[in-house]
């Protein structure tokens, strides 16, 4: 695969910007202990990548749609029955799966699955970039409630917070970065992009700014590197991106505080 | 004084079992009441029916605009959360100066706890931390669901005893759940005996009988006394 200058800088733009909100979001979620949703909801958008793939349409509007179909019936469920939010999510999953496996064909399997971020444009970077701003402002937002909420869903829900109706925008907010971040890192991988920076920022981080600030860094720092290294070696840039993320969390070990 | 509560027929069922059966009583502004009662008596739900965070049937008055803290059962914040006691703070919008003040009031007179992570500070801290949480946005009526009793706060003071210190100097009506009847005489001004059912409702000296106790407990309560004997 080669590549024109301007696809690398839109690329490596997309990236930066994807693997900062990745990693930012991502610190809500682990605080959450919704580590692997991320992971989980990659595969809901898979069917919507197949779609798009079939019909020609981009990728991140067919992630998008099955991810919002996918995210309201786990919210629904959620309402209606008294399982545990991650086993409905993995209900959900599942059958996403089933069905991307009957409309994918092995090739175009491969590309939703571990990404290419080659294949982005300018329209797409600059959708890019406002969806990630909308995503940082709104998460700036509910950050201080969710964390209240994730202390004790009572002290929150005295405090008037209407803990469902942030639930949802969360959901809806971690949908969106995980449609953009199939681009990026591929539905397979995109779970590592939203957990490992912020399980790195956590290690050396003493309060809830350092930490979501550092996940941000962590997150745009490893899509920039991964990137870098895409275009100088040639390998995959979304395994890489990921593994740069691991490096990075290997070195925050060492910087370790209790 | 006037009301500034008014409980009547008050209601609450959970999956078709009833938790709150036909409560009614009134709490006059600044007065402090302390629910006593055993296990499983609906006192917790008592107060997130107080609060409005469980459904419930029946009619729970409050004066117009009136100021509402809680502070849950058990609650100890979950150790891997990077959040420091002044971002903890922060939730509620308070100006340092407030802060400091307010830490100073529940004995906590270092403020480099600001710095110190929510998770990492000892339990008798953290109930300290929390009184001074509940009451910087200045509420009319503290919610306290049975402060642990027997943790060690640091120095002499008792949770009880700084309550009642600091409810004194704010005048501020609280509403405590305890299991430790020796509270009642400390804070009451009224007490409510709840199973399930008011089982009495009134000043300690008066409500608090052997026959309404006894009500109250069945068997526990000798169990109670033969630990004082």
């Amino acid at each position: 695969m080669t590549m024109t200058d301007s696809q690398f800088i839109f690329s490596l733009i997309t990236g930066i910007f994807v693997g900062g909100a990745a990693g930012y979001l991502g610190s809500l979620m682990v605080a959450k202990r919704m580590a692997l949703v991320g992971d989980a909801l990659g595969h809901v958008a898979l069917p919507g990548v197949a779609l798009a793939l079939l019909y020609n349409i981009n990728v991140v509007i067919g992630a998008l749609a099955t991810l919002f179909i996918g995210i309201l019936l786990i919210w629904l469920f959620k309402t209606k029955t008294e399982l545990y939010m991650e086993a409905l999510v993995g209900v959900v999953f599942a059958v996403s799966l089933a069905f991307a496996f009957l409309i994918l064909s092995h090739e175009e399997l491969e590309e939703a699955l571990i990404g290419d971020i080659t294949k982005v444009g300018g329209w797409e970077t600059l959708i890019s970039i406002v969806l990630v701003l909308a995503i940082f402002y709104i998460v700036r937002k509910i950050f201080p409630k969710m964390i209240l909420a994730t202390l004790s869903e009572d002290l929150a829900m005295s405090q008037k917070i209407n803990v469902r109706k942030y639930d949802f925008i969360y959901l809806m907010v971690v949908g969106i970065i995980v449609a953009l971040g199939i681009k990026v890192t591929g539905s397979l991988l995109i779970g590592a992009l939203v957990v490992i920076p912020p399980a790195a920022a956590r290690n050396f981080s003493r309060t809830l700014r350092q930490y979501s600030y550092a996940g941000m860094v962590i997150g745009a720092i490893s899509c920039l590197l991964g990137i870098m290294i895409y275009k100088i070696v040639g390998l995959p840039a979304g395994p890489i991106i990921i593994l740069t993320s691991a490096a990075i969390f290997l070195i925050s070990l060492i910087f370790r505080r209790k | 004084m006037n009301n500034i509560l008014e409980v009547e027929n008050l209601n609450v069922s959970f999956n078709g079992d009833k938790v709150l059966d036909g409560l009614s009583f009134n709490l006059k502004e600044k007065e402090n009441l302390v629910i006593v009662g055993p296990n499983g008596a609906g006192k917790t739900v008592l107060l997130k029916a107080l609060l409005g965070i469980v459904p419930f049937k029946g009619g729970i008055k409050w004066t117009k605009d009136v100021k509402i803290s809680y502070v849950p059962q058990k609650f100890f914040p979950a150790k891997e959360i990077p959040l420091s006691v002044e971002e903890f703070f922060n939730f509620k919008h308070a100006a340092v100066k407030e802060i400091e003040r307010w830490l100073k009031s529940v004995g906590l007179n270092d403020f480099s706890i600001l710095k110190k992570r929510l998770g990492k500070v000892s339990a008798g801290q953290f109930q300290r931390i929390m009184i001074a949480w509940s009451l910087i946005d200045k509420p009319d009526v503290l919610l306290f669901d049975e402060p642990t009793s027997g943790i060690d706060v640091g120095g002499e003071e008792t949770i009880y005893n700084l309550l009642a210190r600091i409810e004194k100097e704010v005048n501020l009506t609280i509403i405590l759940i305890t299991h430790d009847l020796s509270v009642v005489y400390k804070l009451a001004d009224n007490v409510l005996c709840l199973n399930k059912k008011l089982i009495c409702y009134g000043l300690p000296q008066q409500t608090l009988t052997a026959e309404s106790l006894h009500q109250l407990y069945g068997e526990e309560i000798n169990i109670y006394k033969h630990d004082h004997d």
